[in-house]
Formats: C-alpha cells, structure tokens, sequence
C-alpha cells in the first residue's frame, strides 16, 4: 500500500471544507473592518443646508461661510469684472463648464458668469487640482507668481493654478476643472440657501 | 526528543547555573552568537556602515519619545492642537520630549538615506542581499507611511493642508479615486475622523509593521553576512573552522565603533533639539505653530523636506510635460525592442504597455500621471537588484565615469528636494521636468550603462590596513 492511498478521501474533504469555511467568514470580517472606514451616519448627517445673510454685501467683497467642512465664498462682482470675462476665453481649459468630472455645474451656472445673479458669484474654495484653497487675488496686473496680463482671479498658493474671476481654470495649470458651483438658491433678495435648491438638497 | 539540561558541576557559579537554565529553554546564548559575538564582518568597513546601527538607535529614540508623548497627547480635532501646545508648556519637560521626536523624524530620514547611499555605492543591493534590499524599502515606505500620518497629529495649518493634499491625491485614481479618498478620510473633509484613524496608524499600526521588517531586514542581513566597500564576497575565503579569513565578530568589534559614532550623533542630536529644533523651518514648519483653519489655505505649502524630492516629481507633471513624456516611454519602448534579447512575447507586451501609456496619457489628467510619476520614483527602487548588470558591485572597481552617473543622479535627486520646498515657478518646473527624466533615466537606464566600461580587477580579499 503506497503512501497516497493512506489519505482518507473524507477528512481531506472536511479539511478542505473548513478551511474554505474559514476563509470566508475571514473575508466577512475583514468586509466589516474595511467598511468602518467608510464615512459614519454622523460624517453623513451633518451635510445641512447653509443660510447666509448677504444684505451688507458690498461690491468686491467676499464672504467665506463653512458648508460640510469646506469654505464656499460669496462673490460681489463690479459690471465691468463680469464683462471682461468672455474677453478671455480662449486662455480657459473649460470656458463653457462642460467637463463633469469634478463637479457638475448646476444649469442656471451654466453661463458666462457662472452664477444665478450676475454679480454674485457663489463657489466651493477647493483647487479641483489637489484640495487646497485658492486665494483671492482681485488686483489685475503684473505680480508674484501670475501672468502679466492677469485680469484678477484666484491663485492656488500650493501648485500654481490660476481661475478667473467666474472660478474657471486657466489652460495648462495642475487643476483639471472649474472650481465647483455648489447647489443654492436665494429665499428672497437677500438671502442666499447654500446646498440646496429647487430640485432639493445637493 | 525529550528535554535534556546540561549538568553543571555542582560549585558551578550562579552566573553560569542560570544562563545554563535558561538555554535549555530559550536560545539565549545561541542567539547572541548567531547575531552578535559569532556574527562575521567583514574587517573592511568605512564610516558609511554605521547608519544601520544609528538607524536602530534613532527608531528606539523615536519609539521611546512617542510613548511618553501618547501619555500627554489627545487625538481630537478640537483638542489636539491645544494638547501639544500643553506638552510643550505645562508637561515637565514635555518639550524636551516632543523637540526629541520631532528632530528624530528628521534624523531618521536624514540617516536612513545615507543608509540607501550607501547601499547604491557598494552594490549591497547585489546577489545575494536582493531580499535585504527589498525589506529595506519597504522600511523606508512605512517611515514614508508613518512620517505623513504623525504629521497630522499637531492639527496645525500644514499638518491640515498637507494631509488634505496626500489624501486627494488618491482622488486622481481612474473611476475609484474620489470614493477611495472618502474611505481615507472617512469624512467629506479631513476631519476628527481623519484626525482619530491616522493617529491609529501613526502609533499602531504602522509601527509593528515597521518593526517586523526591521527584524526581517537584520535577520535576511545576517542569513547571507554583511557585504562591504570592495564588494568581496568574505564567506569564499575561510579558515579550517570555517570562519571568514577577513571577517571579525560584530561584538566587540563593531559594537564598539557604532557606539562611538552613536555619541558623535548624539551629540549633534542634543544640539539641534536644544538649539534649533525647528531648524529655520526644515524640521518644523512655521505654519504649523497656527491651528488647522479647514477655510484659509497658508499661502505657501510644502512638504517636511524628506519628501520633497517625489514632492517635486508630482508638481513637475503638468499638461504640457505630458508629450515628453510621452516621447520618453515611445523612445524606451524603442530601446527595449530593437535592443534586447528579450522574448517575442515579451517584446510585445511591452509594445503594448507601452503604447497604453502614451494613449493614456493623452486621454487621462495630467493629475493622475503626476501621481503615478512619484508613486513611481520610490517604488522603482524594488527592482534596482535586477536593474544593475555591472560585473562588479562595488563603485571603487566600476568605470571612472561611473561616478559622475551616480554623482549628477545625486545632483537630480538634491536639485528636486530644493525645488519642492520652494514656490512654484514656471522656470523651477523645467528644471525640475529635467531632473525628473535624470531620476528616472539613472534607473531604466540601468541595465545599459551599468554594462558599459571597463571595470578595474576585484582583489582576492578585502582591501584593509591594520591601524
């Protein structure tokens, strides 16, 4: 009688069936670890709508308010910035917001002036590029760091990117996309609902 | 086999019963032999071989310092900051501790890369230290892995936005990107939830891992013995008993100059922590000493120096870098189809991965292919034991030339790190673009310029003169 014959066809079957018992309920487990990673109800709930006040705000300001943990500012924009900006199209990746990749731009932004009133612009302050906030830098001309023709705008301070005055990126920056629209309406003339809009919460 | 205990004479000392005792039930005695008193090195060894040991000493500083520092320290975003500040005011000499740990982590990489240096000069990459080498980086990933995540922890303004910046750096992943950087922070923002899981990471779980390998690293070391600057092999030339003719026990030997060279180190240690542990904003960065505000990004941020290099490799890749890029992978996919002797098949499935990177390249962000530039620039370093094709290991016996390679890769690798600290200029990124190719091209290129040259004849037996 040879060795292989001594195997008993039986236990190597249970053997194999706990072990493939085993492994699975292995996997489960790790399933259970990997998913607690994930972002908590709490993380989840706290997404609510932000109500701003823009009553007392004056042409050229910009307000900063928290919505789910990231800046979103509020633009007063002069006539003449809003005109200026189709002069420049052709320096822009995404003149017409059309990409999707970062964020969709909701439909009444999708216009020259990315925004539902004119004059007031209303963005999500994260570089699509790698998450650091740009800053504002409204003075037009040449200085550190932008282009000598720069008409103002926003300069991520990390990696060099540049939007315009409407949050749209310039050609050949790190940043892929257009600083994000948020979802937001206005409840009356002077206040503004961040994170939601006619078709509900974002 | 049953248990056998030496019989000791019965007036033996209690020094020699209890050692005996414990032998046969632990390889005490047996074990400092193997890795210690009867561990054979070569005699050859120059100052560049003590920073393994130095290694040793600054992870014992490190793992010291951090416990006492956890004892003190709240991994809460709305306490953590506030935590540190009280270590560094009201804990007793909780400032000298925390000085301790945060020049440590300097130390550590500014030691653990003239370990690597020495590493590529003398070939100890080389058969048969592959494995050695390999368990060697992935040390340095995890002290990557475990510097980024302690640098939250002071939840200051850089810790904040450097976090946010590594972090969505995953997001530039094809499709699974965006959720894979949720996953990480477990928040739609760097958040407490960030803040608590990195925390785990930083004195966890990247430690024990970290010290497995390091484990692993000595134990591989000592299976095969310690290579050296004549990259002579000592274990071909022995003795009747089998001992290495040029090879001396580790301890006393060594052990005596490792800790000469450890009270040179510490001395120097003693003076940073005491009189610039912030080193002109090098080890710690001034922006780190404001809150983390998740609103205001600083306006100018970089990376803890040791990781500027890569740091540099990723901001250097922009749209317009892409086609040379491009042109790079189509040229080295030249030269390995008309220059090899590699297989058809092989040939062309490195046609084909080839030609899926530069279609990839025009169809992806430029975004995703800087990640995977510094994702590659540290893991390229697994395959360098297979890369090398010089007949020699050491640089003393390579072609003269051979050292300005090494000499201008060194150059590149120095130029990106200055270039990582400093703001980004649209003429730091050519250069750094430039760099960025000399990094990658001393590696891919290896195989043919290591080959290249007449290598001077490798003595018999180490090169040593008593003194």
């Amino acid at each position: 009688m040879n060795d292989e014959k001594q195997v008993d066809p039986g236990r190597r079957c249970l053997l194999a069936a706990t072990c493939a018992a085993g492994g699975v309920a292995g996997l489960a487990t790790t399933g259970v670890l990997v998913s607690s990673l994930q972002p908590s109800e709490r993380a989840k709930a706290a997404g609510a709508p932000v109500e701003v006040d823009i009553s007392g705000l004056a042409v050229g300001d910009l307000r900063t308010v928290e919505w789910r943990g990231k800046p979103v500012w509020i633009l007063k924009r002069t006539p003449a910035e809003v005109d200026a900006l189709k002069s420049h199209d052709a320096e822009l990746a995404d003149p017409e917001s059309k990409r999707t990749q970062f964020s969709t731009t909701p439909d009444y932004a999708l216009n020259e002036w990315r925004s539902r009133r004119k004059d007031i612009l209303v963005l999500v302050g994260i570089c699509p590029h790698l998450g650091c906030s740009p800053t504002p830098r409204f003075q037009p001309g040449p200085q550190p760091s932008l282009p000598d023709d720069w008409p103002g705008g926003f300069l991520c301070p990390c990696h060099g990117s540049t939007f315009d005055l409407a949050g749209r990126v310039y050609k050949n920056k790190p940043a892929p996309d257009n600083l994000q629209v948020p979802r937001y309406m206005y409840e009356g003339d002077a206040k503004l609902v961040i994170g939601k809009d006619e078709k509900g919460e974002a | 086999m049953a248990f056998t205990e030496k019989q000791l004479a019965a007036d033996a000392p209690f020094r020699e019963r209890a050692l005996n005792w414990i032998d046969a039930r632990f390889p005490f005695t047996a074990t400092w032999r193997a890795h210690a008193a009867a561990y054979y090195v070569p005699k050859n060894f120059n100052f560049l071989y003590v920073f393994g040991s130095l290694a040793l000493l600054v992870l014992a500083i490190q793992i010291v310092t951090g416990i006492f520092l956890v004892m003190h320290y709240k991994p809460d975003a709305s306490l953590a900051f506030a935590s540190v500040e009280y270590i560094m005011r009201d804990v007793p000499w909780g400032w000298l501790i925390r000085y301790m740990h945060s020049t440590g982590a300097s130390a550590f990489f500014i030691v653990v890369y003239i370990h690597m240096l020495r590493g590529l000069l003398y070939g100890s990459y080389r058969r048969p230290r592959e494995l050695v080498w390999l368990f060697g980086v992935c040390i340095f990933l995890c002290l990557m892995a475990e510097a980024f995540f302690g640098y939250l922890l002071p939840w200051g303004q850089m810790s904040y936005w450097g976090a946010q910046v590594i972090v969505n750096l995953f997001g530039a992943i094809p499709f699974i990107g965006p959720d894979l950087s949720l996953w990480i922070r477990g928040d739609y923002v760097v958040s407490d939830a960030t803040l608590n899981r990195f925390f785990a990471f930083h004195v966890i779980a990247i430690p024990l891992v970290l010290i497995g390998l390091v484990v692993a690293h000595i134990v591989a070391l000592h299976e095969v013995g310690s290579g050296n600057p004549d990259g002579v092999e000592i274990k071909e030339t022995v003795d009747a008993r089998g001992i290495p003719l040029d090879g001396i026990p580790f301890h006393p030997y060594y052990t005596v100059h490792d800790i000469f060279v450890a009270t040179i180190f510490l001395t120097l240690f003693a003076a940073v922590v005491f009189f610039a542990p912030q080193m002109g904003g090098y080890f710690l960065e001034y922006n780190n000493f404001i809150p983390a505000n998740p609103l205001k990004t600083p306006p100018h941020i970089a990376p803890v120096w040791y990781f500027t290099p890569f740091y540099s490799i990723l901001r250097a890749t922009t749209s317009d870098f892409m086609r040379w890029l491009q042109a790079g992978v189509a040229a080295y996919v030249a030269l390995l189809v008309l220059r090899t002797r590699l297989g058809r098949k092989t040939k062309i499935a490195v046609a084909v991965v080839g030609l899926l990177l530069i279609v990839g390249m025009s169809t992806l962000d430029a975004k995703f292919w800087g990640v995977v530039l510094m994702g590659t620039s540290v893991m390229i370093m697994f395959i360098l034991p297979w890369l090398d094709r010089s007949p020699v290991k050491s640089i003393r016996y390579r072609p003269g030339w051979h050292k300005y390679v090494y000499l201008v890769f060194g150059l590149a690798f120095i130029v990106l790190g200055y270039l990582g600290v400093q703001p980004p200029t649209p003429w730091g990124a050519v250069v750094a673009q430039c760099c960025a190719f000399l990094y990658f091209g001393f590696f891919l290129l290896m195989p043919w310029w290591s080959a290249m040259g007449r290598c001077k004849p490798v003595p018999e037996r180490v090169v040593f003169r008593a003194h």
